[in-house]
Order: C-alpha cells, then sequence, then structure tokens
C-alpha cells in the first residue's frame, strides 16, 4: 500500500503553515545580495554598448582612470584572461549552435546592452561617473531586429563562423496530417503573434564575488535558483576546481526564472574579484535590467486546426518561429521554450495527428531563454485559441468543444501526439469544477443582458498541461551539469530538535515552509523544532535546486525520506534504550510514543541528550545515527504532468479599447498538496504574470535594434489597480511515483492566463467579427482590430 | 553637506553628498537596507518611507531635503509596533513572497490604514497602485489589509462601545 501522509496523525501535509522566514521579512530584516557589504569590496559599472550591432574601433579609458575612487577599469580583452568563453548549447537539442560568449565584449557588440567595460571604484555612484569619462568609438553594422527578417539571405549573419542566423530547428509529424485536414468539415487557420516580455524581478539581479587568495576560494553571494550549477560553471570558466566555488544564497528578490540562467556581467564580476583579489559587488539597475536580463517568449506562430462538424478535432499544424538574441543563453540554452511549444500544442487534447516545426533565429537584441511557464503560455494560446475559433465557427459552444476533445480522466496512462507521457490527469473533472464554481450559464446570461445595452464582455477558457518534476531529460541528458536529482540530510540535535539541509532554494515560494511541513510530518516533531537551511553550496546536499517547478516534488520527496529514514534510526535508538522492539514504537509531537496506545515513552530531547552525552548507557555494540540523508529523483516517468483550465470574465471598452479583468479562475490539479495556502498563491502570482503578458507587458524594439521602453514608467507590469480577485480551485490526482505524490505548481498560473484572457477578448468582440490572435492586447491593438484606431 | 535630522526617533548627524537619495543614505550610511532599491526612477514604490508623516519615494527625495525632518522606515515602525497587527496579517495570509516589496508595501498600506475606517478593496487596490509587487499577484495583500482594516474598526467600535456602557 502506498503511504499516505495525509492520514498520519498530527500530519502537516495539507495544512497552511506560515511561513517561518516571514516575519523577519515584515520588519525589514531580510538579507538580499544587494543589501551586502563586505570589508574592502569595490563596486562595478559597466559601460554597455548603446548599439544593437557595431564594431568597437577605439577605447580610451585615461581621463575616466583619473576620476575620484576609481581602483580599476577593466576591458573585454583583458578579462578574457581571467575567464573562458562559453557556447550555450545542449548534445541533445540536435543541431542547435551558438557562438562562444565571453563575460565582456572584444571588438564587437552584437545587443544594446551587452557590457563591454568594467569600472571599478570605492562606490557605485563614482563608478558611473567614471563610466561616463570613458571614450569609445564604434563603427555601426546592421542589425538584424525582425524575427521574421532574421533567415533572409539579404541580412547580416550575426556570427560569422555559424554561417546562418538559425540557431535551431525541429520538426515533428505524427500521424496522417494532410489526410485528417482533408476530412475536416472546418479548418481555421490563424497566425499567433507573442511580444517579448522580461522577468522584471523587483530586485535586479545582484552578486557580490569575493576572492580570497589567502583560502584560494572564490566565494559568491548570488541570488540564484540553482547554487550547485552555478558553482560548477564559475569554476570551469575560472580554472577553478568546483570546491573553490562556494555560492551563498540568502534571500533573493523575485526570481521567476530570470535567475536561473548565466549572465555575462555575473561571469564578468567574479572574474573581475579574482583579478583583484578582494571583493566586486553589481547591482543592477532597472534600466540595465531590462536589456541585459533575458527576455521570454517573442513567438510568431502560424497555425492551424481542422475539426469535424460535430467538434471533433482531427489535427493540429504549428509552424513556429522566435527569435533569442544574438547567443543561445548558456547552459540551458534559448530552444527550450520552442522545443516545449513544439511538445505542448494539443497536449490537453485526443489528437493523434500532428504536424509542427519549430525555427529559433539569432538577432541582435537582448537574450531570450527560459522564464516562468517556458513555452506552456504560447503553447496553450495557440491550441486554446484555435479551439475557441474552430468552436466558433461551427456555432458549437466552446465548453463543449472541449468536453468533446479533453482526454477523459479514465484513459491514463497515455501519450500525446507528441510523445510526452501521461500519468493521471483530470481534465474532465476541472472543467467540471470549474463551471461550478464560475456558475457559467448565469454569466452567459448576465453577457447576453449586457450586450443588448451595448457593454461588450466576454468568457474565455484555457485548459493546459503543465511540466513539473523534470528529471535529467531537460539538461543532463544533454551534457548540462545540472542536477536532476536534490537531497536532503536531516539531523537530529542534542536537544531534540531537527535541522534540514536541502538542496532546493527559496525564491519566495515557500521552499523552506514546505521542507519543514514535510520533514516536521515524516519525523513527527512539531513544525517549530525543525530548521531548514539551503542556499549554500557548501552545507547544503548536491542537487538541483528549484525551477520547472520541481522543488516541493522532488526536494520535498528526498525530505520526506531523509525524514523517514531518520524517524527509523530513532526508533532504533528508542527500542534499544526502553529495550522495546523499535516497531511497537511511534514518534508523535517530538516524543517517542508506543504505537498501540500513543501513550508517551521518552521525548527526544531525552533520547538526543542520552545519545550525545550518554552514549557510555547504550550496550557497547550499538551506535546511535542521528543524521540521514536522502536524494530522489523521478525515474519512471521523465516529467511529472499536471493540468488544469483557466476561465476568465472580462469587459472590452470599445470606445478606449481598454479591457478590463472582472474575474479570473483556476481549476489545478498538482497531485498532493502539500501546503493549500501556497499553492494558491503560487497560482495567483503565476495568473497575473500571464496577465501581465496578455495586457501590458512588451519589450519593444526599434528598427535598429534598441529597446525604446526599457524603463518601469514604460514597461507595464500589472499593479494593484487593474488585477481581479482571482478564484482558485483543485482537483487532485498524486503522482505513484513518490510517497508525497507532489507535483509542481509554480507555473501553471501563467501556463493558461493569457490564453483564457485571449479568448475572453475575442469573446467579447464576436459580434463585431473581431479576431485578435496578439499579445499584448493593448486598446491600440484593439481599436486597431476594430478599425477605430 | 551636514544634515540633521530624525530617523526613526534618532537624531542623526550626517555628511551627506548633496545628490545623495535619501534612500541611498538610508541604507549606505545608515544600514536601513529594509527599504529597497526597485527602480530609482519613482515607479515601483519599493523605496517607500516616511517623510514627515506622509509617504514619499526614497529614490525621489534627496538626502538634504530630509534635514530637519523626521524620516521613519519599516525599521522604525516595527520596533515602535505601530504595524504589528498588519504584520500579523501579511504572515497569516502569505502576503509577501519574495519580500522585497513588502516593507514599503506595509508602509502604503499603513498610510491608507491611517485614516480609519475601512476601506473597500477596490479602494485599497487603488491606494496600493503604486507599489509593484511581482509575486503575490496582490490579491492576498488587499486581503491582509482588508482585515486589518477591519480589525483596528471593530477595536474601535468595541472600545465606543464599553465607554457607552459604562456611561
Amino acid at each position: 500500500m502506498s503511504l499516505s501522509p495525509t492520514d498520519l496523525p498530527n500530519s502537516y501535509i495539507g495544512r497552511s503553515v506560515p511561513r517561518p522566514n516571514l516575519a523577519r521579512l515584515t520588519q525589514g530584516r531580510g538579507l538580499y545580495v544587494s543589501d551586502l557589504s563586505l570589508p574592502r569590496m569595490v563596486h562595478v559599472a559597466f559601460l554597455r554598448s548603446p548599439y544593437a550591432h557595431a564594431e568597437i574601433t577605439r577605447i580610451d579609458t585615461t581621463a575616466a582612470r583619473a576620476m575620484p575612487g576609481v581602483v580599476r577599469i577593466v576591458t573585454g580583452a583583458e578579462l578574457a584572461e581571467f575567464c573562458t568563453p562559453w557556447v550555450g548549447v545542449l548534445a541533445h537539442l540536435k543541431g542547435l549552435k551558438s557562438a562562444p560568449q565571453h563575460p565582456m565584449a572584444i571588438e564587437r557588440v552584437r545587443w544594446q546592452g551587452e557590457p563591454i567595460i568594467a569600472v571599478l571604484a570605492a562606490s557605485r555612484a563614482q563608478a558611473e561617473d567614471a563610466a561616463e569619462r570613458i571614450e569609445i568609438d564604434f563603427s555601426e553594422l546592421p542589425p538584424v531586429v525582425d524575427v521574421m527578417a532574421a533567415l533572409d539571405p539579404s541580412q547580416p549573419v550575426i556570427h560569422e563562423s555559424l554561417g546562418d542566423n538559425l540557431a535551431f530547428e525541429r520538426r515533428l509529424d505524427a500521424g496522417e496530417v494532410d489526410a485528417a485536414f482533408a476530412r475536416s468539415d472546418v479548418v481555421v487557420e490563424k497566425t499567433f503573434t507573442f511580444g517579448r516580455h522580461t522577468g522584471v524581478t523587483l530586485e535586479a539581479r545582484s552578486i557580490v564575488a569575493d576572492w580570497n587568495p589567502g583560502e584560494q576560494r572564490l566565494t559568491v553571494h548570488l541570488g540564484t535558483q540553482a547554487p550547485h550549477m552555478m558553482q560548477n560553471i564559475i569554476a570551469l570558466h575560472l580554472g577553478l576546481e568546483e570546491p573553490q566555488v562556494r555560492i551563498l544564497c540568502q534571500d533573493v528578490g523575485g526570481s521567476f526564472g530570470i535567475k536561473v540562467h548565466v549572465y555575462a556581467d555575473d561571469m564578468a564580476v567574479a572574474a573581475l574579484s579574482r583579478m583583484l583579489g578582494r571583493p566586486v559587488k553589481y547591482v543592477g539597475d532597472r534600466l540595465e535590467s531590462f536589456v541585459a536580463d533575458i527576455h521570454a517568449r517573442d513567438h510568431v506562430v502560424h497555425a492551424k486546426i481542422g475539426v469535424s462538424s460535430d467538434g471533433r478535432i482531427q489535427a493540429f499544424e504549428i509552424d513556429d518561429l522566435t527569435g533569442i538574441g544574438p547567443y543561445s543563453v548558456y547552459p540551458r540554452t534559448s530552444a527550450v521554450e520552442a522545443n516545449q511549444v513544439v511538445n505542448l500544442i494539443g497536449g490537453p487534447y485526443t489528437c493523434p495527428t500532428y504536424r509542427a516545426r519549430t525555427r529559433v533565429v539569432f538577432q541582435n537584441k537582448a537574450g531570450m531563454s527560459q522564464y516562468r511557464g517556458v513555452g506552456h503560455p504560447i503553447a496553450t494560446s495557440v491550441t486554446e485559441g484555435l479551439v475557441d475559433l474552430a468552436a466558433m465557427r461551427i456555432g458549437m459552444d466552446p465548453v463543449e468543444i472541449r468536453r468533446r476533445n479533453l482526454v477523459a480522466d479514465d484513459a491514463y496512462p497515455c501519450a500525446s501526439a507528441s510523445g510526452l507521457k501521461f500519468e493521471a490527469l483530470s481534465h474532465h473533472a476541472s472543467l467540471n469544477k470549474l463551471l461550478s464554481v464560475m456558475d457559467y450559464p448565469a454569466l452567459r446570461a448576465e453577457q447576453a443582458a449586457l450586450r443588448a445595452r451595448g457593454i461588450h464582455r466576454g468568457i474565455g477558457f484555457a485548459s493546459f498541461i503543465e511540466i513539473t518534476n523534470p528529471g535529467p531529460a531537460f539538461y543532463g541528458v544533454g551534457g548540462a551539469r545540472i542536477s536532476a536529482q536534490d537531497g536532503a540530510a536531516i539531523r537530529l540535535d542534542a536537544t531534540g530538535a531537527v535541522i534540514c539541509q536541502t538542496s532546493i532554494t527559496e525564491q519566495g515560494q515557500g521552499s523552506g515552509a514546505i521542507i519543514a511541513q514535510v520533514v516536521a510530518t515524516a519525523m513527527g516533531v512539531p513544525i517549530d523544532k525543525v530548521r531548514v537551511i539551503l542556499g549554500d553550496t557548501d552545507n547544503t546536499p548536491y542537487g538541483g535546486g528549484t525551477w520547472a517547478s520541481r522543488g516541493a516534488g522532488i526536494g520535498g520527496e528526498a525530505a520526506w525520506q531523509a525524514g523517514r529514514a531518520l524517524r527509523d534510526n530513532v526508533l532504533k535508538l528508542a527500542g534499544t534504550i526502553l529495550q522495546a522492539l523499535p516497531e511497537t514504537l511511534d514518534i508523535a509531537q517530538g516524543s517517542v510514543i508506543d504505537a498501540a496506545d500513543g501513550r508517551e515513552r521518552l521525548t527526544l530531547a531525552e533520547l538526543a541528550r542520552i545519545a550525545y552525552f550518554r552514549p557510555d548507557t547504550l550496550p557497547p555494540d550499538f551506535q546511535s545515527e542521528l543524521m540521514a540523508t536522502r536524494h530522489y529523483v523521478p525515474r519512471q516517468y521523465p516529467f511529472a504532468f499536471t493540468n488544469g483550465i483557466q476561465a476568465s470574465y472580462l469587459e472590452v471598452d470599445t470606445d478606449t479599447g481598454f479591457v478590463r479583468l472582472l474575474r479570473h479562475w483556476v481549476v489545478e490539479d498538482c497531485g498532493t498538496i502539500i501546503n493549500p495556502q501556497l499553492v494558491d498563491e503560487q497560482i495567483r502570482g503565476g495568473v497575473v504574470q500571464g496577465l501581465g503578458a496578455a495586457l501590458f507587458e512588451h519589450c519593444q524594439y526599434d528598427s535598429q535594434g534598441q529597446m525604446i521602453n526599457a524603463n518601469m514608467a514604460d514597461y507595464l507590469v500589472p499593479m494593484a489597480g487593474e488585477m481581479p480577485d482571482i478564484e482558485v480551485a483543485h482537483v487532485v490526482s498524486p503522482t505513484l511515483e513518490s510517497a508525497l505524490g507532489a507535483k509542481g505548481a509554480g507555473e501553471a498560473g501563467t501556463a493558461g492566463a493569457a490564453a483564457c484572457v485571449s479568448n475572453a477578448v475575442n469573446d467579447a468582440l464576436a459580434p463585431f467579427g473581431v479576431e485578435i490572435t496578439e499579445i499584448p492586447l493593448t486598446p491600440e491593438l484593439i481599436l486597431r482590430a476594430l478599425g477605430r484606431a | 553637506m551636514n544634515i540633521t535630522l530624525s530617523v526613526n526617533g534618532e537624531t542623526v548627524t550626517a555628511d551627506v553628498l548633496p545628490r545623495t537619495h535619501l534612500v541611498d543614505f538610508l541604507r549606505e550610511q545608515l544600514g536601513l537596507t529594509g527599504s529597497h532599491l526597485g527602480c530609482e526612477h519613482g515607479v515601483c514604490g519599493a523605496c517607500t518611507v516616511r517623510l514627515d508623516g506622509d509617504i514619499v519615494r526614497g529614490c525621489l527625495v534627496l538626502a538634504v531635503q530630509a534635514d530637519g525632518c523626521v524620516v521613519e522606515t519599516i525599521e522604525g515602525l516595527s520596533d515602535t509596533g505601530e504595524i504589528a497587527d498588519l504584520q500579523a496579517a501579511f504572515i497569516a495570509r502569505n502576503a509577501l513572497q519574495c519580500g522585497f516589496c513588502t516593507p514599503a508595501m506595509l508602509i502604503a498600506a499603513q498610510d491608507l490604514l491611517r485614516h480609519g475606517g475601512v476601506p473597500t478593496r477596490e479602494e485599497i487596490r487603488e491606494h496600493l497602485s503604486g507599489n509593484y509587487c511581482r509575486c503575490t499577484g496582490y490579491q492576498a495583500i488587499v486581503d491582509a489589509v482588508e482585515q486589518t482594516a477591519r480589525q483596528r474598526h471593530d477595536a474601535v467600535e468595541s472600545t465606543a462601545g464599553t465607554r457607552e456602557a459604562a456611561r
């Protein structure tokens, strides 16, 4: 029988336990990298390229060097002596190519914002003052800006050594696609356009690198999701052994995928510290974050669906094109999002007939790579947009067409046309639950009544699947040294307190809290006796970290296994002390009890006292082991898929083009829920990031490759006043691969939010015969579609 | 330039450059790192502090402008217990994730709550629309502020009721 943790007495699984680190954060006692100051620390400001594509013809730092407070000025060529270049490719993404990237540009710049020169000074302000005095000449080159034009032979090739601007191409052909379209009663063909947007973490990327020549060790304080990955990469490119690099990650001011990548400026800071032999601090300012952080999306998808008149989906076909900037981002590459789009299209539906192509092209813009949801928002928007348009054409309700095509809840295990393996999903149960919480018939009635009064409201749906708990299939098989497994080491201290070191990290999602819940439950101790340590390569087991919705499912399971192992060790010791069989004992509320009647036999504090201070009272052949370590990685399925459905109710002002979000619902299935409040808040936060993409967020570039809204006043993000309340409900289908049964929940909100908003806008504008397949849905775009701009 | 001001109830005299922003002065010279920098151009609100009783953006005020003024930061508001109930509500409702916006969000929320009464959710959302939070999606924050407003309102009502009964 599989273990059911929620059935254990005193279980914290399934309870909304408050996070232990919140009090200090509310008091302003967080410790973010940007707060850090070390003895002898210098600050760095980067002179960044003002051009998208140019040769550097002259650099003169004479005047800058004479500026107050300046410690050193370093060019890209000088820094190259301290840091080898990297190439962002993975072996399993066949054909993916990229060029060697240095921490700072040498001779040629390839995007606006690329670091060129580092100015190190006593303060950041002085470093910036000096940077302004650097004389630098460029010879401008024509930039490749437009995704559609990047493959045109008349366009410049960004890296001559690569031959062209095509980084990656993948094709997939499943089933008799042409025949399926031929037998379809209706074929809908549309081009879906997704604007580039970015993460806008409220704390910009920050790093303090501290090379200690006495220890021959580099300590890097970094807000990162993957400390061991960064340890490996910094060591590799700085010519150090891995144990010479320690990554410390305390509080992180937002991440969402932004802080899981290797950035040129971060690598430069690590190398500069090595070069100078003292701590170097870099905190991105907002203006440079917009051009130095990764961007995401930027896809144009030509897509097609065929349906029969009874609403059965016959086939999907897509041709996706995406622009990734001048380099494939290291080490996770910039081809994963496109790959995911191909994998995920049509995912919720029974449709074995599918053809896809994706092309990933270089361009002279900021780098593009994995950001919350990776490919899901695109695949969901295309799939759900096509399904709704097809329903409209055949005069079928959007709910009905989904009912007829969503994979049946009893069809599992099964696989998608693209080969994704599903263990157990709950599309129909989720749809039914959604309809009951949103009261669909009443909303349709209200919509009709208001439409008669010239008020245009729309209802949109988006079913989705989400990849969580990835094993090595994402990165390890491609040769990246990014751990697929995670570990937990748990020890019982001399007072009976429990300390858990985990390799997953915390960026606000509540990793620390859920690990404490799992450990307290596995051990049978009160949760306030558990302390969790994370974010330190010196003091945690080796592991992947927190990304791709893997923390709870993989790191949580490792903590569960370690907690159960330590519990067994404790019971062995207790049996020895009490002269009882361990299997007749249990642990509850921090005490060893009789399993049969719950009678307290021995507190863990007393047990620990004996083990640590009076082992002489134990049998001579008995050695207590009050620390246990376990690791976990899913083996049966490459990913644990989750599913869900979202719905949006909104109003479009057809005079101004403004969209007002009224209600938003999410039903999702992430398996066992460890902490309901934290899951719901992950969903809500994820939804709002998706809503930002749907309505506001857009990295706008001009024809010369200049990002023209690279500041927070012009790049719009969702604010409190324009966001709706979001109702979240759950269906629970635990994965049977792990004892906990938890799958990921961090990206489900982002996966479907934009899709259901787009569908709702089209539903609202149906009387006008308007179909918009582009985001962000700005007022201008809507008015243009209405012919009113 | 020399300035003298009250920061969290303590008199501080310091030498600052004319161009130093108030938030940089607080963070770098006084070590009050609870006030954060999110955009440095007055949009995100992460640097919100109280200046002579009103909330301001610490990145849009120069330190020299605070000469002779009373400045209160999250550290001060925490120490005095003025917002202890609001902080508790934020924790109970998980109204923060990464926590980077939180000190300023609390100060902005307290600015609304100080006016008394129970604001509507729309009023709370409107008041907090100068403070950017990327993590929560805002609903939990609105819940926590709303709940604190109700608690304070009920406490005032019950005190008034007790006085009434005593008459």
